[in-house]
């Protein structure tokens, strides 16, 4: 029931140097995805980027309450709860941009009046918060069934004093960089969906086009994983 | 007539002004409304600020107090941005507990702040460890149609030039801190932040400064904070159809021009004000 799928994303050769474990390039951090892993939800999905752990679970499409409902489309919900402490205004922001990620790629059409409630749980933070989040919502929704015309993923990119970028930055990169950039993109035609800065920078070409190289990588995981669970069963 | 068919086919009725590249207003899909400022009206307040873009209405107030600084940072200030959407702007806004938009709003609003480094932190500092200034900027919307975030930038950077703090001395006899209200300086303002906001429409087409109307109906929005050198502090998508690489740059350049218009219009104000 359960499907346990890890893989290394590179994107160039690492010289191999053994003080960071990534170079001045560009590569991921591992992942692993675990889906299917709670009882109640219709879907859930576990997301894990290096050390950045997020749990996420999806109910729907369920009832709606009449006030918040929706005549011809579903109403999509997003709760995202901090790893301590109550949910503050920063949540709610980054919930809004989860939210509007979702309502861009789900067909709510196909179910009007109805509700699709994600809850991400913030498991452990290490760096790329925000694109671990919209990684472990999209495996969520895949697991229950949500139909949806294309994946999405979060890539999360951190630009340094030298220009330099780092891809999938740790937190202690992030704390020392000039800028962080999250960015969504979708599986059809790597379009950007969401776009999340914080800092001072000036180059986003550069930055949308890495992430995009990015993505490939990432769908392909996904790819892979969703093929090993359902070849097994 | 055409107002039955607005109020049963928003969409089409849209659709119709779209195809002829310009929007039910008059204007064309790269123009802005009309911007008005007007500076300093509040008297109560270290510095104030009201601005209309169109019929959205954003009057920002600062109030500066004292505070005592944390101990992981004891030369910084605070600045501490709030947005308030009173059910008085719109009738979409319940009165009670902030929603999601004003504190949407708010977090945005803190994020240009912090990441344009407006004001250097240090500058808010009276006496390392034990006094610092706490700026806070509470904005408020009169009048709720459309792009709202523009709004509260341009309302946010005219109100802090406006602040003028005292001059505070720390008595070493009492330790106590003493007000000199006779001698008022202004912030040191490092940057300028402008935001330009865009709306999606059917995936394809961008158009700026929506109206109330025309958010409702975007597929989605996307504001671009730049300052004047060009770097962007903020690029804010939050969601909604996809855009490609080459539509964002058509973006970032219409708002560099923004912020010049903004700079010249903003510099025109204080420069017909300074005689007081």
């Amino acid at each position: 029931m359960e499907e346990e799928t890890h893989t290394d994303a590179k994107i160039r050769a690492e010289n191999g140097t053994g003080s960071s474990p990534r170079g001045p390039g560009c590569s991921l951090r591992h992942f692993a995805c675990e889906q299917n892993l709670l009882s109640r939800p219709d879907g859930s999905a576990s997301f894990l980027q290096g050390d950045t752990s997020v749990l996420a679970g999806v109910y729907g499409p369920a009832e709606v309450k009449v006030s918040k409902e929706i005549f011809n489309k579903a109403t999509l919900e997003v709760i995202l709860r901090p790893k301590i402490g109550l949910p503050g205004v920063a949540e709610k922001s980054r919930e809004r941009l989860i939210r509007n990620t979702c309502e861009a790629v789900v067909l709510g059409t196909l179910h009007p009046r109805t509700s699709i409630t994600v809850v991400l749980q913030v498991v452990s933070d290490a760096g790329s918060l925000l694109a671990c989040c919209l990684n472990a919502a999209c495996m969520a929704l895949v697991d229950a069934g949500v139909p949806m015309r294309a994946l999405f993923c979060g890539v999360a990119c951190a630009l340094d004093s030298d220009g330099t970028l780092v891809l999938d930055p740790t937190s202690k990169q992030e704390k020392e960089a000039r800028a962080v950039l999250t960015f969504a993109l979708d599986s059809v035609e790597r379009k950007l969906l969401m776009s999340s800065t914080k800092g001072l920078y000036s180059d986003t070409e550069q930055c949308l086009a890495a992430a995009q190289a990015a993505s490939q990588h990432v769908f392909r995981f996904y790819r892979e994983s969703l093929q090993r669970r359902y070849s097994k069963s | 007539m055409a107002a039955g068919f607005k109020t049963v086919e928003p969409l089409e009725y849209y659709r119709r002004f779209l195809k002829e590249n310009c929007r039910p207003d008059g204007r064309e899909l790269g123009e802005f409304r009309t911007t008005t400022v007007n500076i300093g009206s509040i008297s109560t307040a270290d510095g104030s600020a009201l601005v209309k873009l169109g019929n959205t209405t954003v009057i920002c107030g600062v109030k500066a107090e004292f505070a005592a600084p944390s101990t992981d940072a004891p030369d910084k200030g605070y600045v501490v941005p709030n947005v308030d959407l009173p059910p008085l702007c719109s009738s979409r806004f319940r009165s009670g507990p902030p929603g999601e938009e004003a504190q949407v709003a708010s977090q945005f609003i803190a994020d240009v702040i912090e990441n344009s480094q407006i004001i250097q932190k240090e500058d808010l500092c009276i006496s390392p460890g034990k006094l610092v200034w706490v700026l806070y900027c509470d904005l408020i919307c009169l009048d709720y149609d459309g792009n709202i975030l523009d709004a509260c930038t341009f309302a946010l950077l005219a109100a802090l030039k406006n602040v003028q703090l005292p001059e505070v001395t720390i008595n070493e006899e009492t330790a106590l801190a003493e007000v000199n209200l006779k001698k008022k300086s202004y912030l040191n303002i490092r940057t300028h932040p402008v935001a330009t906001s865009f709306a999606v429409f059917d995936d394809t087409l961008l158009i700026v400064d929506p109206t109330g109307e025309e958010e409702h109906l975007a597929t989605g929005t996307l504001t671009i904070v730049m300052d004047e050198e060009g770097k962007l502090c903020c690029l804010h998508k939050p969601g909604g159809s996809g855009l490609t690489g080459a539509k964002l740059q058509d973006c970032m350049s219409r708002a560099v021009t923004r912020h010049k218009e903004v700079k010249k219009l903003m510099d025109e104000v204080i420069k017909s004000m300074k005689p007081k």
